[in-house]
């Protein structure tokens, strides 16, 4: 089931990666670098699972932080017009 | 086992939201499939790890991540569609209510 889980992940990568590369305007790169994220965050998650080992766990933490910082300035960037 | 399920479930949600992002027809729609999907699933994803770890201090450090993601996910995707908005990618339409557009120039800029 935990190897189900990394092929999911991988599909919803591929995913959000289509997206990234295609996208027409630069709102839709951050939209998919936001799900690349998440996919990050969610296969650290199930790789401590089946580990058992935690010591990636504290990087979700600031994976959170810094996407939601990376999301607001750019679109703060954005809304300025500076693309 | 429940916290393979649970993993699991999440990831499934996860790869929902990615093609609704992929295969959705633009920004604003595309955002709606992220932020709602990839929310409940990140969420869903790190209780069922934190029913599969042992040690307490990794249980607290996935529940935090899921309190921060419940509260940024919304407000970066507000912030996002807003800035899309301005950016004048959405086309404007005249038979729904639109908060954004300014009462001054009913059109925005394309």
């Amino acid at each position: 089931m935990i190897e189900l889980c990394y092929v999911v992940l991988t599909l919803a990568a591929l995913c959000f990666s289509y997206r990234l590369l295609r996208g027409p305007s630069l709102s839709d790169r951050v939209i998919s670098i936001d799900g690349l994220l998440v996919v990050m965050m969610s296969t650290i998650a199930v790789h401590a699972m089946d580990t058992g080992r935690g010591s990636f766990i504290p990087v979700i933490v600031v994976l959170t932080l810094v996407g939601f910082l990376s999301t607001a300035v750019v679109a703060r960037f954005v809304e300025a017009g500076g693309a | 086992m429940l916290g393979e399920a649970l993993a699991l479930l999440g990831c499934v949600l996860v790869l929902l939201a990615a093609v609704g992002v992929a295969r959705f027809p633009d920004v604003l729609t595309r955002m709606h499939a992220l932020s709602k999907a990839t929310t409940l699933g990140l969420l869903v994803v790190l209780i069922g790890a934190a029913i599969g770890v042992d040690t307490f201090n990794d249980v607290t450090s996935l529940l935090l991540a899921g309190a921060l993601q419940v509260l940024t996910a919304p407000v970066g995707a507000n912030l996002i569609a807003r800035a899309s908005y301005q950016s004048s990618e959405i086309p404007h339409r005249v038979d729904v209510v639109d908060e954004l557009s300014s009462p001054d120039e009913p059109a925005p800029r394309w």
